[in-house]
């Protein structure tokens, strides 16, 4: 089919332009920080010939950092395509419908129990946060599941419920942060809001496997996300157990913005803006928009990053506040102009 | 809105004056023994007749006395004011916008509320307890104008599901900008502590402010309130009716402003009650506002200060926040609701 074939031309083409710009940001935050490393310095580094200091600061905190983010942008726009797919809602994401909230939570108890210590990098801390906010990222889910669920759930009644939920975690969440020494309070609220600050090899392969797993896994199910969408009567009658492939696909999301999340905090709207970007660019089909949300989610949170740590000399804003920002009034232009 | 719905399934409404009458009498007794309560518990122990004497022989060397009229006597006022206002006003929103889920805590209000005061924590250096509240005040009517704004302009109103998500939206908005002067200026846990306070540190200055704003509210809403009625059946009905719906909608705008305003300016962000409380008044008494707003005001008051008493004894001499109470008992209905629109959207 010829429409077929423009279109994965276009896919070809948007991909490249977006691996490119991906590279190239990826260097822009390698070179940027109170120390100004050029580019020449970064390859020279890298080959063993530049300076150890250049070394340390690249090898130890910008390059973690930006590793993280691109994997936290492609774990995000895929859980936020998959949710948008599954609810059929393109207003979707996992911080709207309170699994970021759920995951927050989580690791609030966590760091709440443990007072002081969660924040030293290389504790032990690290590898136990992931799973502490996975478990909340599943709790928070199963509760929307489960209470949206009647003969069977509705998008409508997931986003809303979703909502609901949000609320109930967020009350607990400021219930257990009141409670915490100023110290552990500050900490816990530069996490809530999205932070990639702490980024060290350890988190990197903490949230590797998860990206590794089930990214591979979602882009393999494409088709069902496609035959999901058309509404649940065709889907059944083109023989779709529905019930059974939305819950997995949901565990899917669930699994990834629940890893992103214990890494990089209550990132927003990155889910929700990446598949609506992809959409815009290379259309509805799911074989085409996750792979291109994917590259999309990797550049914004790097961007957003750049933005952050630049923004304010001497302090760092978190990234997800960063991305509410921008997040945030284009949301608002959808929803007037839905 | 659903089809369950009084109001929606045969466009006539509901009045039950007997109902109203036992509501609003039940009401009130039950109001002044939970005040009293309010001002007895707490962390000291005063006797009802140290209370009374605290109010009207007030003797300044008598730490119980100080308690009675420092601390628990504005904080039961507050509490009964706050919480009529908020449901009051969560009656007009859903009245005006038809829309079962309209209320102060999702339109946008606290954060709006949360965004002005973290700017004056972080730019004003002696920030004084009236700065704070009229910054509140500002914010509260700012956030809320926004998410109406949305409603306006888009296409097909503010459908439940539209209105939900732009109360997020804005939220999200003024929230991260919040918190991100919140973190540059270090002064997070100020501004938490406000924005979770409830009536604990309230004083007589709030009080004062307070009362006459929503004083001022309480009646412009029973004023209008026969006008909602009508205007809830649809504005084309209230048109064909002969209703300036253009009026109406701009008194009740006001009226929300100036009841959230007052209320969040004084307690933070308390949500849930202007949802919940016209919700089961609206069961009891019948569809008809001139039922529904007195009764509002009265069960309103009577949950907040119910509420209040339960965020202080859980875990004492520790306060639970006594907004994180009212979402306790607010979610699960929250939910239901949710479960419910689900139906005929």
């Amino acid at each position: 089919m010829p429409s077929t074939k423009l279109s994965n031309r276009k896919l070809l083409m948007v991909s490249t332009i977006l691996i490119v710009a991906i590279v190239f940001v990826f260097f822009l935050s390698l070179n940027m920080g109170t120390i100004k490393i050029s580019p020449i310095e970064i390859i020279e580094a890298f080959t063993g010939k530049g300076s150890t200091q250049n070394f340390n600061i690249l090898y130890n905190f910008r390059l973690p950092r930006s590793v993280i983010a691109i994997l936290i942008g492609i774990g995000m726009a895929i859980a936020g395509a998959i949710l948008q797919g599954v609810s059929r809602n393109s207003l979707a994401d996992p911080g709207i419908i309170g699994i970021n909230s759920g995951a927050g939570f989580a690791v609030i108890l966590y760091i709440f129990f443990i007072q002081g210590s969660s924040f030293q990098a290389g504790s032990l801390s690290v590898y136990i946060m992931p799973f502490f906010a996975l478990a909340g990222a599943l709790v928070a889910a199963a509760l929307i599941y489960i209470i949206a669920w009647k003969d069977g759930v509705t998008p409508v009644r997931l986003v809303l419920v979703g909502i609901g939920i949000n609320a109930a975690f967020g009350a607990l969440i400021i219930i257990f942060q009141l409670m915490m020494d100023p110290r552990d309070f500050t900490q816990a609220t530069i996490w809530l809001s999205g932070s990639i600050w702490s980024a060290s090899w350890s988190y990197v392969l903490a949230l590797l496997p998860w990206i590794l797993v089930l990214v591979p896994i979602a882009m393999f199910k494409f088709q069902s996300i496609n035959l999901l969408q058309l509404g649940d009567n065709l889907a059944k009658g083109l023989g779709v157990s529905i019930e059974r492939e939305r819950g997995l696909l949901l565990l899917i999301a669930v699994g990834l913005s629940g890893a992103c999340v214990s890494v990089g905090g209550g990132i927003s709207f990155l889910g929700l803006l990446a598949p609506h970007l992809a959409r815009m660019l290379v259309g509805p089909k799911h074989q085409r928009l996750l792979p291109v949300a994917a590259l999309i989610g990797a550049l914004l949170l790097l961007t957003s990053d750049i933005i952050a740590k630049s923004l304010m000399v001497g302090s760092e804003i978190p990234v997800g506040l960063v991305l509410s920002c921008l997040g945030a009034p284009y949301f608002i232009y959808l929803l007037i102009r839905e | 809105m659903s089809k369950g719905h009084s109001l929606e399934s045969d466009k006539t409404t509901i009045f039950r004056p007997k109902a109203a009458s036992l509501v609003l009498i039940v009401g009130i007794i039950l109001l002044v023994i939970s005040i009293c309560l309010s001002i007895i518990l707490g962390v000291a122990d005063i006797n009802l007749a140290t209370v009374i004497q605290g109010i009207f022989h007030f003797d300044s060397t008598s730490t119980a006395h100080q308690i009675v009229y420092r601390l628990r006597l504005p904080r039961a006022l507050a509490a009964t004011f706050i919480g009529a206002s908020l449901a009051v006003s969560g009656a007009i929103m859903q009245g005006m916008t038809r829309n079962a889920l309209a209320s102060p805590s999702i339109m946008g209000v606290s954060s709006g509320a949360m965004f002005t005061v973290s700017i004056a924590f972080a730019f004003i250096p002696v920030v004084s307890n009236t700065v704070i509240m009229l910054f509140a005040f500002i914010g509260a009517g700012l956030g809320a104008a926004l998410v109406f704004l949305i409603g306006a302009l888009s296409k097909r109103g503010l459908t439940p599901m539209k209105l939900a998500l732009a109360g997020t939206a804005i939220s999200a908005l003024l929230g991260s900008i919040s918190t991100g002067i919140a973190l540059r200026f270090d002064v997070a846990k100020d501004i938490s502590f406000w924005y979770a306070g409830g009536v604990a540190g309230v004083q007589w200055i709030n009080i004062k402010l307070l009362i006459p704003v929503a004083i001022a509210g309480l009646i412009l809403a029973f004023f209008i309130s026969k006008s909602i009625t009508i205007l809830s059946l649809g504005e084309d009905v209230a048109a064909g009716l002969g209703q300036k719906v253009g009026l109406i909608k701009l008194l009740g705008t006001i009226v929300v402003l100036l009841l959230t305003g007052a209320a969040v300016a004084v307690g933070g962000t308390i949500g849930f009650v202007g949802l919940v409380v016209p919700h089961i008044v609206r069961f009891i008494v019948g569809s008809d506002y001139r039922l529904i707003i007195p009764c509002s005001a009265v069960v309103g008051a009577l949950l907040l200060v119910l509420s209040d008493v339960v965020a202080r004894l859980i875990h004492p001499p520790f306060e639970t926040p006594l907004g994180a109470i009212t979402a306790i008992i607010g979610v699960p209905f929250f939910l239901y609701l949710a479960r419910r629109e689900g139906r005929g959207l």
